[in-house]
């Protein structure tokens, strides 16, 4: 192999409680195509940042084609040659084609646009990818699969070298994931630098020259060769110990019916959807990204208007119109996007914590004695890592936030819980301890409901599990069905699985 | 740490407007004859009397990531209003009535407007603000009303313990809109609605009935200034207050009140009105001519809103490069 065309040397980047990267080496050689492994928060997106000029290193040093580079933002980055096909497509929905492909890169002269050349060139560079694309359509009357390759358009025009994937395939189909890897394929041929990040087992060993691992911000391991691994063996590396340890699994005794739904439907979920949790369950809902598990929180929890079906809570018929009534028959949402739906990132932990159950109660003033004795209990009993009560939330990692958004769940005595992918972004310690805090509310008789799209998660710690499917459910699988072959059967559209979305 | 620093800063967000302040007055009163006078101050802090009552409810608004751009028309209408209903009744009680029913009526349509429409309030209220301008002209008849009862003027001129009504009623908003933005759930709610929307009704605040009590009460207060400068104007003027709102808004900002909701405080709002006051004092003794006033208070204005933009922390170059 000839020399690196790309080279991290001793990468570290540190961010307010959690070290994102520390000391990562590895070089990518021309014509390679490097898989990125890791669990979530090991530190693959920051790498992937910081080769795209978003992030700047603490430590370390990057080379491209052997001369050492730094980035100032992401022109920098792009401008060495580099492009990032991100799992968010960065295009102008509204914009054609043509125009998303050339765009900041118009032929022609003194600032008008030569439309003709701009059609011309968008034309060639499809023709090489091979895409049967029209230059003039808009963006968003695209497949997702289609808007992927005006992206990998992008980069070629920019004739950049070292494109790295940044798990292509999660929203694509089996026939787009294909011809996506056909593509990847002929990028390599060309002598281009290939990084791809993925989950998905099948996907690396069958496209992948090599392999590199991150745990906890660290490089594990880098195999030249995939015959010198397994998947196996990979899994055990990026989780660094077995299954069991991380969820820890404890069963419980269940109570009786706690939450019935029968024939709810609403946005996102479009066939009728019927089930019932028991106290002390812990009832988990797979399904792929959009498959409606989100959305089927959002109308039990109130949040957006139920067309149909009744939610009995203890046997008696509800119906919540805002969160409010929700939280007042006693659920609780930890949401998926914590930063933009949980928590108030310049407010204390404290008011994190109380603000909720104030909410509940009608006294206009706030009792600030009485809710700091209440917040700090919680802080302690659920290990809130925290430097005071006072300290805004904003600065604490995400492991802790989410225990404090649980913990605004304890105080406000919710009894139904419904967590949405409860530790996306989390690392693997503050994990642990956010399981073994479900185990606990689950023994105390509270019904919980978890949406994951991280499989060994749903299959670590659910009671049951729901699997969903294009907004509607496609089976209900106890802890003993429930294997990954079953779950990506019927979570998947054409049920046949593509590769085994492996997730620790 | 940095990230530390920079959330403590944001939260004490009034440390620097109270070194501007204190600066400021320290080189007026070495530079600008009579400004330290007793005689002096008092007419400075009389002159943002006015404009701190309006701040007081605006802070709210601003706190909540709205703003209300028809205050200035408010307080016309109020005093219209008011001035309408003595002369044609003869009871100053029912005056102070309709003045501060109007503006709370014209309030509680701002929220409305705003929380179950779901409407920008920038748009809304701009819109409202030509609305109430016209039907302050309407009431009147596009003329000045004058109040024909010596017993209103009080309101206006009168003074107990040598401090005048308008400074009082001024002093009674602080104190009342920094209770209830420090110690009331409802003053939470607004920062908690301000600095994160969705989680705060996923949280269980009922987002739209603060929103529309928040615009009810700028209206009320408003108008409650309205009614106080007609009393010392001893008329209602259809075409007063015009840019009032500019002037609020900036002493908000000034104080360190953020445009971008979640953040506010009363003291810092207190520092922001007297900085604006302070520099409006010193251009007129001065004798700064009018034209070059306007030149000033946009420069506050604009250094205001830099200012809060850097302590947002969107300046930094990596930012500066992803926003292109």
């Amino acid at each position: 192999m000839t020399a690196p065309i790309l080279q991290f040397t001793d990468i570290g980047k540190v961010f307010p409680g959690v070290v994102a990267l520390a000391d990562v080496s590895m070089d990518l050689g021309r014509g390679e195509i490097r898989a990125l492994m890791g669990e979530n928060g090991a530190g693959k997106s920051t790498l992937l940042k910081i080769l795209a000029g978003e992030y700047r290193p603490d430590s370390g040093a990057l080379a491209v084609d052997g001369r050492a580079v730094a980035f100032n933002g992401p022109r920098d980055s792009a401008s060495a040659g580099i492009a990032i096909i991100h799992q968010e497509l960065h295009l102008a929905p509204d914009m054609s084609v043509a125009d998303n492909l050339l765009l900041g890169a118009y032929p022609g002269r003194l600032g008008l646009v030569d439309g003709r050349a701009v059609r011309a060139r968008a034309r060639a560079i499809l023709a090489r990818l091979g895409e049967d694309i029209d230059p003039d359509a808009k963006v968003k009357t695209l497949p997702i699969g289609k808007r992927q390759m005006v992206e990998i358009g992008k980069a070629l025009l920019r004739d950049a070298a070292i494109i790295a994937f940044d798990e292509p395939t999660s929203s694509l189909s089996a026939r787009e994931t294909e011809t996506l890897m056909r593509i990847i394929r002929d990028l390599k041929a060309d002598g281009r630098a290939i990084l791809y990040v993925s989950h998905r087992m099948e996907e690396v060993f069958a496209l992948c020259d090599s392999v590199s691992i991150l745990r906890d911000g660290r490089h594990v391991a880098t195999y030249p060769d995939m015959r010198q691994t397994d998947p196996d063996h990979l899994i055990a590396q990026m989780a660094g110990r077995t299954i069991a340890d991380v969820y820890g699994y404890q069963s419980r005794e269940l109570g009786p019916v706690s939450l019935e739904l029968s024939g709810v439907t609403g946005p996102g979920v479009k066939q009728p959807v019927s089930l019932s949790a028991r106290r002390g369950e812990i009832l988990g809902f797979f399904g792929l990204v959009g498959a409606g598990r989100s959305e089927l929180f959002k109308l039990i929890y109130g949040a957006t208007p139920l067309a149909s079906g009744t939610i009995s809570l203890d046997g008696e018929p509800r119906r919540f119109a805002t969160p409010r009534h929700a939280i007042a028959a006693g659920l609780g949402l930890c949401p998926e996007d914590r930063k933009d739906e949980g928590i108030f990132k310049l407010a204390a932990v404290r008011e994190n914590i109380t603000i909720t159950r104030r909410n509940m109660e009608t006294a206009p003033l706030i009792r600030r004695q009485e809710e700091s004795g209440r917040a700090e209990k919680l802080i302690g009993s659920m290990r809130v890592k925290t430097a005071s009560a006072d300290t805004a939330i904003g600065t604490l990692s995400g492991g802790n936030q989410q225990k404090a958004i649980l913990a605004r769940w304890l105080d406000a005595d919710a009894r139904f819980l419904l967590m949405d992918e409860p530790t996306r972004g989390i690392d693997i310690g503050a994990r642990s301890e956010i399981y073994a805090l479900m185990y606990r509310l689950a023994a105390e008789g509270k019904t919980l409901l978890v949406a994951s799209s991280d499989m060994p998660e749903v299959m670590g710690v659910a009671d049951r599990i729901v699997v969903m499917r294009d907004g509607a459910i496609a089976g209900v699988l106890t802890r003993e069905e429930a294997t990954p072959n079953e779950l990506l059967r019927l979570a998947l559209p054409d049920g046949k699985p593509v590769g085994a979305a492996v997730r620790i | 740490m940095m990230t530390q620093m920079m959330l403590a800063f944001r939260r004490y967000s009034a440390i620097g407007p109270l070194l501007v302040l204190l600066v400021l007055f320290a080189c007026l009163a070495l530079f600008v004859p009579d400004f330290a006078g007793a005689r002096n101050m008092r007419g400075l802090i009389l002159s943002v009397s006015l404009v701190g009552t309006v701040t007081t409810t605006m802070m709210l608004v601003l706190a909540l990531r709205e703003v209300d751009l028809s205050v200035g028309s408010i307080v016309a209408l109020a005093g219209v209003l008011c001035a309408v209903v003595i002369s044609d009744t003869g009871s100053v009680a029912l005056g102070i009535g309709a003045g501060l029913l109007g503006g709370t009526m014209v309030g509680l349509f701002n929220g409305v407007v705003v929380a179950k429409l779901k409407i920008n309030s920038l748009i809304a209220t701009l819109a409202t603000m030509e609305i109430v301008r016209g039907l302050a002209f309407l009431v009147s008849g596009g003329q000045a009303v004058s109040i024909p009862r010596e017993d209103f003027y009080v309101l206006g001129s009168g003074a107990l313990l040598g401090i005048n009504y308008p400074i009082w009623i001024a002093i009674l908003c602080f104190v009342i809109f920094g209770v209830v933005l420090n110690k009331t759930v409802f003053g939470k709610n607004v920062l908690a609605i301000g600095g994160n929307p969705e989680a705060a009704r996923l949280a269980g605040v009922p987002v739209d009935r603060v929103r529309i009590t928040v615009f009810a009460l700028q209206g009320f207060v408003a108008a409650l200034a309205g009614i106080v400068l007609a009393a010392r104007i001893t008329s209602g003027q259809p075409n007063t207050s015009l840019g009032l709102e500019l002037a609020v808004i900036s002493a908000c900002v000034l104080g360190g009140v953020s445009l971008l909701g979640g953040i506010a405080s009363i003291g810092g709002v207190l520092i922001g009105v007297l900085i604006m006051g302070a520099a409006q004092n010193a251009l007129n003794l001065l004798d700064v001519p009018t034209f070059y006033q306007y030149v000033v208070r946009g420069g506050i204005l604009l250094f205001a809103v830099i200012v809060d933009s850097a302590r947002q922390n969107r300046w930094t170059p990596a930012s500066f490069l992803k926003a292109r």
